[in-house]
């Protein structure tokens, strides 16, 4: 399948990613290579084999439900751009 | 407006489960902590940080799962949903997408006040996914940051998706009552709305007949609403919305993206929102850091036994074994659990299952609403209620002084026997009965006179010197006493 500049600019979107005209021109043929690449993989004959849901073959993985300290929140907040010390701070967000 | 139209209303349910820590890591889940101080390098989304999965919150899912009455799958995995929200650290949800574990269930809804027909809504999936953060706006101005806490991030949370399948407010409510009793009922919730235990968003819009043949409006989904009564009120408000907006455009389904519109309470109205994205812009694939779960049909076979007796099978149960009327099952058992053993108690101790009925559904319910307290407690209890109603039927207590006594031991905690004793009560003899009678007959000649030409409402006034003399006296039998020794000096003369 080929990558449209518009396929490119409606997953920038998605991504909340702002690009220039010439960083879409570029992507665009970057990411029509990377798909072009991975298209090989239709060429494998596939009938009658059963999708995976995973790649590897474990299954039922589980942890009991206890609690455990969380980090300080002077932690937690660190490596936020901006913070009051007590929350994350964001531009504000309509609804 | 009714014939204009119908109504087809789905609801989407998220709950949280009753676990302590949270879905993927071990932050803990208590509500009500200072922002941002139950989180960790899994729910922060940090790299190199990897989920597993709390075996709580999937036997939980199970067990809800299986008391809808859903088709559990031998196989289920969890998918990535990607979108950029603030309160979304990974930018992705971690939900599950098209092997969801669990689907087609039902849920029976009736209204024991018969506003609509029994019946059976059909549910579409449950499946178990993260909670988000939250996000405190500046709602004055909308100009100050936003502040995101995400103590809540990571939160198990089951979504359970009817089908569309409800066709007015009232059925909506009612399955949102069945639904949270049952969650309650079987402790995998505590469906606290207020602190965001369950949240309801509604799928809502209308077939309406035309000459050109029968038609459907776009579909509205409704957010923000925080109660059960604004679920009712903003489905009644955006059902007439419709079809108003269908009669300036005559737009149908297809010909309008569906619309997210949040419920204003205070204006009483719903206001749109974003359109919403089409479900493959959340590009979901499987997400490779959980390892899929199987699930056997032992475990299946086990999280059925686990559930008991559900509030379905108490309401039959209480009309075959007690003799209660469908309505009064109806509203003992959907008061809840406390409610509904409070009742059994009573009933079983004092063997009169109609007069705990009687009790219960008046008095103790009247209280419930009054104080807005558990029933726990209140000041009678079961034993004490149970002893009350054993003492009325052995004679111990008259039944009209049994709301006296009931107020004391309300009041006190005490016993029946102890508040019978302290109000002083004692059977009054049938002699000592008689006895009074005759005195008050031979004082009021007037009353005799007017009883035997037929006036026996006369005894009436008696009745009220008779309970000055001696309280203890049952003015039911005082008067049909008063009565026959009237009559019999009548025909004596």
């Amino acid at each position: 399948m080929a990558i449209t500049r518009s396929d490119v600019e409606k997953v920038s979107l998605l991504a909340r990613l702002q690009f220039s005209d010439s960083e879409l021109d570029r992507l665009t043929g970057e990411l029509a290579q990377i798909v072009e690449y991975v298209d090989h993989l239709s060429e494998v004959p596939t009938e009658g084999i059963e999708p995976m849901a995973h790649a590897v073959e474990v299954h039922n993985v589980f942890v009991s439900d206890e609690v455990m300290p969380s980090l300080p929140r002077d932690k937690a907040l660190a490596n936020a751009p901006r913070h009051n010390d007590r929350a994350f701070l964001v531009p504000p967000v309509l609804g | 407006m009714s014939q204009l139209y119908t109504t087809v209303i789905g609801l989407e349910v998220h709950v949280q489960l009753a676990t302590k820590s949270k879905l993927f890591c071990r932050c803990s889940t208590q509500f009500g902590a200072e922002p941002n101080t139950q989180t960790c390098s899994v729910c922060l989304g940090l790299p190199g940080s990897l989920p597993v999965m709390n075996r709580t919150a999937f036997d939980l899912s199970l067990k809800t799962a299986v008391a809808l009455n859903c088709v559990i799958p031998k196989f289920t995995k969890w998918d990535r949903k990607q979108y950029y929200y603030p309160d979304l650290p990974k930018a992705y949800q971690i939900s599950q997408y098209d092997l969801p574990m669990s689907s087609a269930g039902w849920l029976e809804i009736s209204d024991e006040k018969g506003s609509f027909e029994p019946k059976r809504v059909r549910i579409t999936r449950a499946h178990l996914e993260e909670d988000a953060g939250k996000s405190i706006h500046d709602e004055a101005a909308g100009k100050a940051d936003s502040e995101i806490d995400l103590n809540r991030t990571g939160t198990p949370l089951l979504e359970i998706v009817s089908e569309p399948d409800l066709s007015s407010s009232a059925e909506a409510k009612a399955y949102l009552q069945e639904l949270k009793l049952l969650l309650t009922h079987i402790g995998v919730s505590d469906c606290n709305m207020q602190e965001g235990s369950l949240r309801v968003d509604a799928n809502i819009n209308l077939h309406i007949d035309t000459p050109e043949g029968k038609i459907a409006t776009p579909i509205v989904e409704i957010k923000n609403m925080n109660s059960f009564r604004a679920v009712e009120r903003a489905l009644d408000y955006e059902a007439p919305r419709q079809f108003r907006v269908w009669q300036e455009t005559g737009q149908k389904i297809g010909e309008a993206p569906k619309q997210t519109r949040g419920w204003d309470d205070s204006a009483g109205v719903t206001r749109g929102q974003r359109s919403k994205e089409e479900s493959s812009d959340y590009r979901y694939f499987p997400d490779p850091d959980l390892v899929p779960v199987l699930v056997t049909d032992d475990q299946v076979a086990e999280a059925r036994k686990s559930l008991g007796e559900l509030p379905a099978d108490l309401r039959n149960r209480f009309v075959q074994e007690y003799g209660l009327s469908a309505y009064d099952a109806s509203v003992i058992v959907n008061q809840g659990q406390g409610v509904t053993n409070y009742f059994e108690q009573v009933a079983r101790e004092s063997g009169d299952a109609k007069s705990a009925c009687k009790w219960v559904t008046q008095d103790i319910l009247r209280l419930l609403k009054d104080g807005e307290q558990e029933i726990n407690a209140i000041g009678v209890s079961a034993a004490n209620l149970a002893g009350m109603i054993s003492a009325v039927n052995d004679g111990k207590l008259p039944k009209p002084r049994a709301k006296e006594a009931f107020e004391l031991m309300l009041s006190t905690g005490s016993t029946a026997q102890q508040a019978i004793q302290e109000l002083g009560i004692e059977q009054v003899d049938e002699s000592a009965l008689v006895e009074l009678c005759r005195e008050l007959l031979d004082k009021n000649p007037r009353v005799v006179a007017d009883v035997q030409s037929g006036k026996v409402q006369a005894i009436g006034a008696l009745i009220g010197q008779a309970k000055k003399l001696n309280p203890n006296v049952d003015p039911g039998r005082f008067r049909e006493i008063c009565l026959e020794l009237a009559m019999e000096s009548s025909s004596s003369e």
